[in-house]
C-alpha cells in the first residue's frame, strides 16, 4: 500500500497543471531545507565550544533554552504542517484495513522536516558531549527524551487542526515569559530546566517523554481511526454564512454594487484573507527604518521608500491581483452586462479606502519625528494618486487564476512575475524616492515631501485615462485570460 | 430572428470541433440541442456568449454580432457551469448580485423568488450557507434562477436536467414551458436528456463531432427518431 501511496504522490505532483511552479518551489523548499540542515550541524558542533568559551556550561544552558524551542516548534508546525488527509479517500473504497490507512497517514507525518531537523544538531552535539567526559548513559538518555519531545509536538499538532484558540494562547504564553525572563522579572526556565537536565542527571527520567509519546501517538491513532469517514476526519468545513447587506455602502452608487462583493470577498475567502493579515503586518515594516534597527535604511530616501510600504501593504497585495480574484466567476462577468469602469473603479475606491485607513493607523510613527510623518502622508499621498493605477495596470498583465478557498500561495507566485509587471512597478517605489531627492537637494527636506505629495495629486487627474488603457488590455486579453482562468477551475 | 449563426467554426490545434454552415432561432422559441460528449454543443454555447473566439464566422444575437459589440448582454441571461457563480455569497445576495447587474431593485429580485419557493425546496434560502458549501443540485437551481433576474429576452442553460432530482427536473420543465408561451423569450437548451428536450423544446438540433446532422420541430414521433439516430439504428 505504501507503494502505491508513494506511486499517487508522485503523479499527483508530475502531473499537476501548475508542475512548473511546483518544482520551482520545491527546489526552493529543497534549498531552504539543505540551509536548515547546515544551520542545525553547525550549531551541534558549535555550540559546544561556543558555550565553553563563554565559561557556561554547553548542556545546562541548551537544556534552559530548550523550552523556547520546543513552544516555537509547536506554534510553527502549527502554521505549516498540514495533516495528509487528502489522498486517502480513493484509498477508503480499497480492500485494506482501516487501521492500516491510518497508520500510513500518521506514519507519514513522521518523516517530516520539523521531526528530523533537530536531530542534526542533537546527534553532533551528543558526541561531541560524550567526547568530552560527559556520561554515556546519561547523554543517550537525554537524547532519546528531547527526540521523544519533538515527536509529541508532531502529534499534538495533529489534534490541534483547526483551534487556532489554543495555539495562539500558547504562542502568547511564551511570548510573555520570553518578555519576563529578557526583562528579569520571571524566568520559566527555573522550572522547566530541571527536568530536561535530569534526563541527563537520572537517565530512568527519559522514560517519560517517551511513555506520554507513545500514548499521544496511540490516541492520534484511535482519533484518526474514529473519524476517517467523509462526514468527520475528511470531511472540509462548512462556513456557516452570514448576510450583511452593508447598507452604509449605498452612498457610492452604482458602485456599491462592486463595493459590496468585494468586501465579501475579502473577508469570506481564505486567501483574501491572508492578504489582509499580511497588509497588517506592513504597517510595522517602517520600524525597520524609522527606529534605525537597519543601518542600511539609514539614509533620508529609504524614509521615502518605508512611506510607501506602510501605507500601501494591502494596495500591493490585493491591487496586483485584478482581476484575478474574480478569476473563479470570470465567465460570469464576462455575460453579464457590467460596466468595466465601474468594476475598475470600485477595486480602487478600495485601494484608496485602505491607503487612508493605514495612513491613520501609521500616526503614531510620530514618535520617530515628524519628518517620518511627513513622509507617510506624502507617501500615502503619491501612493492614491498614483500607485493605484500602477498597481492595477499591471494587474492586467497577470492572468493567474486565484484559488479563493486555499490559503496556499499567498505569499507569492512565481506565474505572476513578468517582465511588463516588473517595469510597471520600478516607478511604484523609486518613483518617490527619485521625486524627493529631487526636492530635497534643490530646495530642501520640505519640499522633497511637497514635490512627491504634488505629483500625487496630480496623479488623480489621470485616472480615468488610466482606466481606459487597462479596459482596452481587459478587452483585447479576454479569451486568454477566460483560458488562462479555467486551468484551475 | 433571434440568433444568427453564420459559418462558424471552431478548431482547436487543427483539429476542428464545430462548423456550422447557418442556424437560425427565430424568436420566442424552445430550442433544444443535442449530441454526444464533444459534438460541440458547450463550444456552441460559449461561442454564442462570447466566452471563445470562432475560427471563423459569426453569431448574431438580437441583432448585434457578439464579438463586436457589447449590446446583447442586456437582453441575455445564461448558465453554463459552477463559473456563473460566486461561491462566497449566500443565495440571496448572489440574486441581488445578479439584479444589481440588471437594473432590477431588492424588491423586484424579491418577487421573482417568490415565485420558485416550490422549486427551491426550502433548501435555498434562509440556509446561512455559501453557495460553495451547497450540493451540485442546489448550486444549479440558483443559478437557473438567476437566469430570470431582470426580464431576459434570451435564456441559455447548458445541461440544467443533469444532477437534478426528479421533481425539479419536473418542475423545471414547468418553468421552461411557461416561459416560452408567450413567445416573447427565446430558451435555448442541451441535454443528454432526449426525453426532457423533446418535451419542453419545439425544436431540436443534433450535433456529431460538431455537425448539424439533424433539425427537426418536435412531433409525437421525434423522440423515436432520436432514440434510434443515436442507438445507431436509423437506416441513412
Amino acid at each position: 500500500m505504501i507503494k502505491q501511496f508513494l506511486k499517487l504522490e508522485w503523479k499527483a505532483f508530475f502531473r499537476s497543471p501548475t508542475f512548473q511552479v511546483n518544482l520551482f518551489l520545491k527546489i526552493l523548499m529543497g534549498l531552504g531545507v539543505l540551509y536548515m540542515v547546515f544551520v542545525f550541524a553547525a550549531m551541534g558542533i558549535g555550540v559546544y565550544f561556543g558555550l565553553t568559551e563563554m565559561e557556561m556550561e554547553p548542556l545546562e544552558t541548551v537544556n534552559k533554552y530548550i523550552i523556547y524551542y520546543l513552544a516555537f516548534d509547536l506554534v510553527l508546525r502549527y502554521f505549516i504542517q498540514k495533516m495528509p488527509i487528502i489522498n486517502i479517500k480513493p484509498f477508503l473504497l480499497l480492500p485494506l484495513k482501516k487501521s492500516r490507512i491510518v497508520n500510513v497517514a500518521l506514519g507519514k507525518t513522521a518523516g517530516y522536516y520539523f521531526n528530523w531537523l533537530p536531530a542534526f544538531f542533537l546527534i553532533p552535539f551528543s558526541i561531541i558531549l560524550v567526547m568530552n567526559g560527559y556520561e554515556l548513559t546519561g547523554v543517550l538518555a537525554w537524547h532519546i527524551g528531547i527526540m521523544a519531545l519533538i515527536y509529541i509536538n508532531n502529534f499534538i499538532n495533529i489534534f490541534l487542526n483547526n483551534v487556532t484558540v489554543v495555539v495562539l494562547f500558547i504562542a502568547a504564553l511564551f511570548a510573555i515569559s520570553g518578555g519576563l525572563h529578557y526583562k528579569g522579572y520571571f524566568d520559566i526556565t527555573n522550572y522547566t530546566k530541571p527536568f530536561f537536565h535530569g534526563m541527563y542527571a537520572s537517565p530512568w527520567m527519559a522514560i517519560i517523554p517517551v511513555l506520554i509519546l507513545c500514548s499521544v501517538a496511540y490516541s492520534a491513532f484511535l482519533y484518526f481511526k474514529k473519524r476517517i469517514f467523509l462526514d468527520s476526519g475528511l470531511s472540509e468545513k462548512i462556513d456557516i454564512a452570514t448576510t450583511d447587506n452593508m447598507a452604509w455602502l449605498d452612498r457610492f452608487g452604482k458602485l456599491s454594487t462592486f463595493l459590496k462583493n468585494d468586501i465579501k470577498l475579502l473577508m469570506r475567502n481564505k486567501r483574501s484573507k491572508k492578504t489582509v493579515f499580511i497588509s497588517v503586518l506592513f504597517l510595522f515594516y517602517g520600524l525597520l527604518f524609522f527606529t534605525g534597527a537597519v543601518k542600511t535604511y539609514d539614509g533620508v530616501f529609504w524614509r521615502m521608500f518605508a512611506a510607501i510600504f506602510v501605507t500601501g501593504g494591502f494596495l500591493f497585495s490585493f491591487g496586483q491581483f485584478v482581476p484575478s480574484w474574480d478569476s473563479s466567476y470570470y465567465p460570469l462577468m464576462m455575460t453579464q452586462n457590467i460596466s468595466y469602469k465601474e468594476y475598475l473603479k470600485s477595486k480602487w475606491l478600495l485601494m484608496v479606502l485602505a491607503t487612508m485607513v493605514s495612513t491613520i493607523l501609521c500616526i503614531p510613527y510620530l514618535y520617530f519625528g515628524w519628518e517620518v510623518l511627513a513622509a507617510i502622508v506624502a507617501g500615502s499621498i503619491f501612493n492614491m494618486g498614483i500607485n493605484t493605477h500602477l498597481v492595477l495596470l499591471g494587474g492586467a498583465f497577470i492572468k493567474t487564476p486565484i484559488d479563493l478557498t486555499s490559503g496556499k500561495k499567498a505569499f507569492g507566485d512565481k506565474n505572476s512575475f513578468n517582465l511588463k509587471v516588473l517595469l510597471i512597478s520600478l516607478p511604484k517605489m523609486f518613483g518617490p524616492m527619485a521625486l524627493y531627492a529631487i526636492g530635497h537637494y534643490t530646495w530642501g527636506p520640505v519640499w522633497g515631501f511637497v514635490l512627491v505629495a504634488i505629483v500625487g495629486c496630480v496623479g488623480f487627474a489621470f485616472r480615468d485615462i488610466v482606466f481606459n488603457m487597462i479596459i482596452k488590455i481587459y478587452k483585447k486579453e479576454k479569451y486568454k485570460t477566460l483560458q488562462a482562468y479555467k486551468q484551475a477551475n | 430572428m433571434m440568433i444568427e449563426v453564420n459559418n462558424l467554426s471552431k478548431e482547436y490545434n487543427g483539429v476542428r470541433v464545430l462548423n456550422l454552415e447557418s442556424l437560425s432561432i427565430p424568436k420566442g422559441q424552445a430550442f433544444g440541442l443535442v449530441g454526444n460528449n464533444g459534438a460541440g454543443k458547450t463550444t456552441l454555447f460559449s461561442s454564442l456568449l462570447d466566452l471563445i473566439q470562432p475560427t471563423t464566422g459569426y453569431i448574431k444575437n438580437g441583432g448585434y454580432e457578439v464579438h463586436k459589440s457589447e449590446a446583447w448582454k442586456k437582453h441575455t441571461a445564461s448558465f453554463i457551469d459552477e463559473s456563473f457563480l460566486i461561491g462566497y455569497l449566500t443565495p440571496e445576495e448572489y440574486f441581488y448580485f445578479i439584479g444589481d447587474l440588471r437594473g432590477e431593485s431588492k424588491a423586484d429580485v424579491d418577487a421573482l423568488l417568490a415565485g420558485f419557493e416550490d422549486f427551491f425546496n426550502d433548501e435555498i434560502i434562509g440556509k446561512s450557507k455559501y453557495l460553495r458549501d451547497l450540493s451540485k443540485g442546489n448550486q444549479k437551481k440558483v443559478g437557473i434562477v438567476a437566469t430570470l433576474i431582470g426580464h431576459p429576452e434570451v435564456i441559455v442553460l447548458d445541461e440544467p436536467f443533469a444532477n437534478l432530482d426528479p421533481t425539479t427536473q419536473i418542475r423545471l420543465k414547468g418553468i421552461i414551458k411557461g416561459l416560452v408561451e408567450d413567445k416573447d423569450v427565446t430558451v435555448l437548451v442541451s441535454s443528454h436528456d432526449l426525453q426532457h428536450v423533446t418535451e419542453v423544446c419545439e425544436r431540436i438540433v443534433v450535433l456529431e463531432k460538431g455537425e448539424l446532422v439533424k433539425d427537426i420541430m418536435t412531433s409525437p414521433e421525434t423522440l423515436k427518431e432520436l432514440e434510434d439516430f443515436f442507438s445507431g439504428e436509423e437506416s441513412m
